[in-house]
């Protein structure tokens, strides 16, 4: 009988701690395809900060790092400049990379680091239970907005992508999502051609997928992917965002 | 000065002459080569005065030494490198005044929790707030009590002159990997600045040690390392946090280094560290003229304290005369560790003032007359 589907051989058997129907789950093993299939599992370090994500060190066969909160592309940075062989990628939420980390982000990413970050955007703070993200929507409910977020007050969400395309050091930035089977086959290309970028010393690399938090969205997971694609993609449009290895090539 | 001491190897500052062994350097720059001599080739930086002489001399040698010179985008990230590097398993360092040790601290804590070893060096100035640029001694409470929230300590070396800056860098490094947790070398603005005569250890007379807990790439050789601080199951975390504090108690056996200058047959001994030791000492020397014992304990490590020189002292000496250059924060440690035995005084300037040794002398004469 042929093998037709199997966990990559970069997970561990620890239990996952992502909540049922959380996109979380996918991403992580499109991370871990990608590192199986370029081959390069024993001379990865990936750092995995605090939030839903953090004990990602559990699930890794690689080596890991657990980071503070938005700092993990500092840790990436130090983590990089001692071992300048060797695979580094970073596993965040949107708050980690977009408010306590964006300092830490911007300037990895204008410094040109030569890391992956795989940046999980669910619009909200999965870990406290449910508080307003810096990508959480205008009128969008949450703990800490419970009467919809007001830009007023609140102001407006980060667009990360958008934001860093400006930036010359950085050599690829592309949005995705894995609310159905063709958009997660796209995932999984970016993230591993965020990969493949490092190993051939591109520089910069950063895959957003626009990901989903059912449990502190308060809707079931397939009414999560229907918000997901009603309300999330259009203010977060899928595509790439600079890909300058594409631009020269064009020139 | 010595000039040819045998079998000392040639040391070539900046390049431009062959100079001798023995060289006049400031501080903060003396520190910077004892690092590099210690085998330190990642530095992350952010500039503070009056500290900024490290990183700039750093940025100057690390490149040409196939080294690691990152200016950070703020102290937080530069400590947040050093987690990273020291992760890896290489000696990394950064370097701060207080200001900016303030806001490595989450770092630190971070660091500690993870049992890495690296290089902290904390040149102080005048505080609280943005507090003043001058020489001051008021961060003995937050490096020696609370560098970072949680259950933790960090090793805490005070050097009083350019020398004991390089050997205590050296000796720091050491220190924190045997025992895998952070060194703060904890210096002021006015060693910082000053220039002295040093000499510099051999390079790789000090070599790292293995580190088989290092985040290297597991190479398909060996199960991954995990370097983290985060552990959910209370038991579980208490459990780490207790095995970390039987190593600080090995610390407090085998690691105090304090120097003692006349105090056998003192009547009132004199506590300081760092530069106000300096002062403190022609303080002690003057009152000796005038016939008072006088003698002076240096507390060299201030993590842990020298516990048992103060307490074997207390014997003899009838009073203790604490001088920092703070409104007294060491005191605190010098009667935790005398437990009332003798009357503990003080005397301190703050905000950037250095104490004179008259000012010293005129306190030690008080006590004597009493």
């Amino acid at each position: 009988m042929a093998i037709v589907y199997k966990k990559p051989s970069t997970l561990t058997d620890a239990p996952l701690s992502y909540c049922p129907g959380c996109t979380h789950g996918i991403i992580q093993k499109l991370v871990a395809e990608s590192i199986e299939e370029l081959g390069i599992e024993g001379r990865t370090v990936g750092v995995s900060p605090v939030g839903c994500s953090v004990t990602a060190y559990d699930f890794y066969t690689c080596d890991m790092v657990q980071a503070p909160h938005g700092r993990a592309p500092a840790v990436a940075t130090g983590l990089r400049r001692a071992l300048p062989d060797n695979i580094i990628f970073t596993y965040q939420g949107d708050g980690d990379l977009a408010a306590i980390g964006t300092a830490e982000t911007v300037h990895a990413a204008t410094r040109g680091e030569n890391i992956t970050i795989i940046f999980v955007n669910n619009a909200i703070y999965g870990m406290t239970g449910g508080q307003m993200a810096p990508t959480t929507l205008p009128g969008q409910v949450t703990q800490t907005t419970p009467y919809g977020r007001d830009p007023k007050i609140a102001g407006y969400p980060v667009r990360v992508c958008e934001m860093l395309s400006s930036l010359t050091g950085v050599e690829y930035l592309e949005r995705v999502t894995v609310n159905n089977i063709p958009n997660l086959r796209k995932a999984k290309k970016a993230i591993k051609k965020a990969f493949q970028n490092q190993i051939d010393g591109r520089g910069f690399s950063l895959v957003e997928v626009v990901s989903t938090c059912p449990t502190n969205w308060g809707m079931t997971p397939v009414e999560a992917l229907s918000w997901l694609e009603e309300k999330m993609l259009p203010y977060y449009p899928l595509g790439v965002y600079k890909d300058r290895s594409a631009q020269k090539e064009g020139e | 000065m010595r000039h040819d001491v045998p079998g000392q190897r040639d040391y070539r500052y900046k390049g431009v002459s062959k100079v001798q062994e023995r060289v006049l350097m400031k501080g903060n720059e003396a520190l910077a080569e004892a690092a590099i001599r210690a085998g330190c080739r990642h530095y992350f930086g952010y500039p503070i005065t009056p500290q900024t002489e490290v990183a700039a001399y750093m940025a100057k040698r690390m490149p040409k030494i196939g080294g690691t010179f990152l200016q950070a985008e703020s102290e937080i990230a530069a400590i947040n490198m050093v987690l990273g590097a020291a992760s890896a398993g290489v000696r990394a360092m950064t370097s701060s005044s207080s200001p900016g040790i303030s806001l490595k601290c989450e770092g630190i804590s971070y660091i500690v929790g993870s049992d890495l070893p690296c290089l902290i060096v904390d040149v102080m100035r005048g505080g609280p707030g943005l507090g003043g640029i001058q020489p001051s001694q008021a961060d003995y409470w937050q490096v020696t009590r609370a560098l970072g929230h949680g259950d933790a300590h960090v090793l805490v070396y005070a050097p009083s002159t350019v020398q004991e800056m390089v050997d205590l860098v050296v000796k720091a490094y050491e220190t924190a990997e045997r025992y895998r947790l952070p060194a703060v070398l904890l210096a002021d603005g006015m060693l910082g600045q000053m220039m002295e005569p040093v000499t510099f250890p051999e390079e790789g007379a000090h070599a790292p040690i293995e580190k088989p807990w290092a985040v290297t790439g597991h190479q398909n050789a060996r199960k991954h390392n995990i370097i983290n601080s985060l552990f959910l199951k209370p038991d579980e975390l208490e459990e780490r946090v207790k095995s970390r504090f039987l190593r600080y108690e090995q610390i407090k056996k085998s690691e105090q280094l304090a120097e003692e200058t006349m105090t056998e047959d003192a009547d009132i001994i004199v506590v300081a560290y760092g530069a106000s030791a300096r002062i403190a000492m022609n303080a002690v020397k003057a009152a000796r003229a005038d016939g008072v014992k006088a003698g002076l304990i240096r507390p060299v490590t201030l993590w842990p304290f020298p516990t048992d020189v103060l307490q074997k002292s207390a014997k003899q000496a009838k009073q203790f005369l604490c001088v920092e250059m703070s409104m007294g924060q060491m005191v605190d440690d010098v009667r935790l560790t005398l437990e009332g035995s003798r009357p503990v005084h003080f005397y301190g300037r703050t905000g950037g003032i250095i104490p004179t040794p008259a000012e010293v002398l005129a306190e030690i004469n008080k006590l004597a007359k009493d």
